[in-house]
């Protein structure tokens, strides 16, 4: 990831419902929050924190488009021009017989790119090691963070107030 | 989600007053500590039948397909029979994983990891088959279309047998690319609370994941764009499969039927083989609280509609063969159930249509010996029907001279047990290395279907304040 050498400063919580509340009570005070952290997907945490709707579903769409142009036209090349074979008398160019195919190849083609996708703009990958931030966000702890590398002293201890008086319970700062 | 609206006489999913901490520590100890004597005595046992299976298959590509029973006559026997029912057990994976994902149905958290798991597994016993009936495994990659030096000579893409490559490869793909994203996050839980080299092993394994908002949000994308790409893929492989027989000229197979009927079958034999195995796992890995009678009950009505469903595909066919006023169809139909294979098609009737009707009652769909007992014999029965469909009709041809009857030799049986062996070995292992429940997608639910949060606000606070109180 392009998070090297950044100073964090984080708060930990203990239950979702007051993270949703800090992160609304961050956004009244003007406080740009670097990243929250969950161990599973918090409902309202995307427009909490204003983050656009993921077009993943497009990836796929044009993944998809891709595998049945690859399948149909290969299929309809192969049997029309490049060996055209005749099968139970049926017309070279058997579109209905070519749908299953097409199906498959569609499905597969989309559901590779997106995963790829995923993985490569996430920063993910097999052996990849992201910096994270403590051992309990991935178990029953709440995250949030803020990035704290050209603030000031006063800056700094305006946003560990703000932690500390939204009912974090840890508040610490790490340089990943 | 205090959001999501549960209805009241839903029972909890999540038993034991469970916070978000224990429900880690639960799932993830299965992975933490030594394997028990019964694990290793079932590793054992599932190893040697994988030993004897890969023997039987050794013998079957050194000596060719003379080492099965078939003869002219008969040319698809156990081979493509297991291979059916294999590839049917694989779809209660993806039926729970994906359209449970999409109808909302949250029990689906408690079982979709081990029944996608169970899909992969399955899947690739299946794949076998077709690999090694054809005789000469050395040159399968034929199978695929490439630019070769024959021509290039290309596979014929109108015929079934191909779709069906296309067909079980995507499927094996696509299953296998659900079910580890979905268990990205939860390596990430397992690699946290590791040390040391088992540490190194998670986090080659967890893909650096971190929990970061946007990733959930990307995550939560592919998971419900994955589940809408594999409802219908789940739909079309069993289609495909029973094209196979659909698409010929053979009377018994040349059927409209067959497409329904095939997916009703597969997600029959699917649930029974994931209720065998979760009734097992719940109580050996001891994850009841998880996998609750509330789980096993709702398992148990999918058995009873689809199970159902086959029943009347069983008499459709029959009444449509009589109504056909088709000689070689009737007589086809009355060949399978009154010819010389007549008891796998009692065994059929048996296990899956008459037997499944005892889940009418409450009582015993939340019973566990009860289920356990039927789940193996509706797998008894999916594999009869697999049989009945393909042995007893080769058996009676148009050709009376030429009319046969098969029993399997010790090889084919070899290779099954064998499969069953590879099926076992690698379920026992997913057991070790990966949480059984999916971590993440539990404790999503556990607000709106843990124990202390359906009975009642002030239970629910009370012990919301121990809870806190309890930890450091």
């Amino acid at each position: 990831m392009a998070t090297k050498n950044k100073e964090i400063l984080f708060g930990i919580y203990s239950d979702e419902e007051e993270l949703l509340h800090a992160v609304h009570k961050a956004n009244d005070a003007h406080l740009v929050i670097w990243d929250v952290f969950s161990p599973f997907p918090v409902h309202g945490m995307d427009e909490a924190l204003h983050l656009s709707e993921s077009r993943l579903h497009i990836v796929g769409f044009i993944f998809g488009l891709l595998g049945t142009l690859t399948a149909f036209l290969g299929m309809t090349w192969i049997f029309t021009s490049d060996w055209p074979i005749i099968f139970g008398g049926k017309p070279y160019w058997s579109i209905p017989a070519f749908i299953p195919i097409t199906f498959e190849l569609t499905v597969l083609f989309s559901s590779i790119g997106m995963v790829v996708v995923f993985y490569t703009i996430s920063g993910m990958g097999p052996g990849v090691t992201n910096p994270t931030l403590h051992d309990r966000i991935t178990d029953d702890k709440f995250c949030i963070a803020f990035d704290a590398s050209n603030l000031s002293e006063e800056e700094i201890d305006k946003r560990e107030s703000f932690l500390k008086d939204s009912g974090a319970e840890e508040i610490s700062t790490k340089v990943i | 989600m205090s959001g999501h609206y549960t209805s009241p006489i839903r029972d909890p999913l999540i038993e034991g007053n469970k916070t978000y901490h224990d429900i880690t520590v639960d799932l993830v100890a299965a992975t933490e500590r030594a394997p028990s004597r019964a694990w290793w005595i079932a590793f054992g046992v599932s190893v040697s039948f994988l030993t004897l299976g890969v023997i039987c298959m050794l013998i079957t590509i050194w000596q060719g397909i003379t080492s099965w029973n078939l003869n002219r006559t008969i040319g698809w026997g156990w081979d493509i029979t297991n291979f059916v029912w294999w590839i049917g057990i694989g779809h209660a994976g993806t039926l729970i994983s994906a359209i449970l994902l999409l109808f909302r149905q949250k029990w689906r958290t408690g079982v979709n990891r081990a029944a996608e798991a169970m899909t992969i597994f399955a899947v690739i016993c299946a794949a076998i088959f077709p690999g090694i009936h054809v005789g000469r495994i050395w040159v399968v990659f034929f199978f695929f279309p490439y630019p070769n030096t024959r021509g290039p000579l290309w596979p014929n893409f109108n015929s079934p047998l191909l779709w069906d490559v296309f067909a079980i490869s995507t499927y094996f793909t696509v299953s296998l690319l659900f079910w580890y994203t979905g268990l990205v996050p939860d390596f990430a839980t397992v690699r946290d609370r590791a040390k040391g080299l088992r540490k190194k092993f998670y986090n080659f394994l967890s893909f650096g994941w971190t929990g970061s908002a946007k990733h959930w949000q990307r995550w939560e994308s592919l998971s419900l764009v994955l589940a809408g790409l594999a409802t219908p893929l789940v739909l079309s492989v069993h289609t495909i499969v029973s094209f196979d027989f659909a698409t010929s000229v053979i009377p018994g197979w040349h059927t409209t039927i067959f497409p329904p009927y095939f997916v009703a079958g597969a997600i029959f034999s699917g649930f029974a083989m994931v209720l065998t195995l979760m009734v097992i796992t719940r109580h050996v890995l001891n994850i009841k609280e998880y996998i609750t009678i509330e789980h096993i009950e709702s398992m148990n009505k999918v058995i009873l509609v689809t199970g159902t469903i086959v029943g009347v595909a069983y008499l459709t066919e029959l009444f449509i063969a009589w109504y056909s006023g088709y000689v070689y169809e009737q007589f086809a139909f009355f060949n399978r159930a009154l010819g010389p294979y007549w008891w796998a098609y009692f065994g059929m009737m048996a296990c899956n249509v008459l037997s499944p009707q005892v889940f009418w009652f409450r009582k015993i769909r939340r019973n566990i010996w009860w289920t356990f007992f039927m789940s193996i014999f509706v797998n008894i029965g999916m594999w009869f029907e697999r049989f009945v469909i393909i042995g007893t009709t080769l058996a009676r041809d148009y050709l009376p001279s030429s009319w046969s009857y098969y029993v399997p030799s010790f090889v084919e049986i070899g290779i099954f047990l064998g499969t069953l062996g590879i099926f076992f070995t690698f379920y026992l292992l997913f057991t070790r290395v990966a949480p059984v429940v999916a971590i993440a997608e539990v404790k999503h639910i556990l607000k709106s279907s843990g124990d202390q949060y359906v009975h009642g606000h002030e239970q629910a606070s009370a012990t919301a304040e121990v809870v806190e109180g309890s930890q450091p």
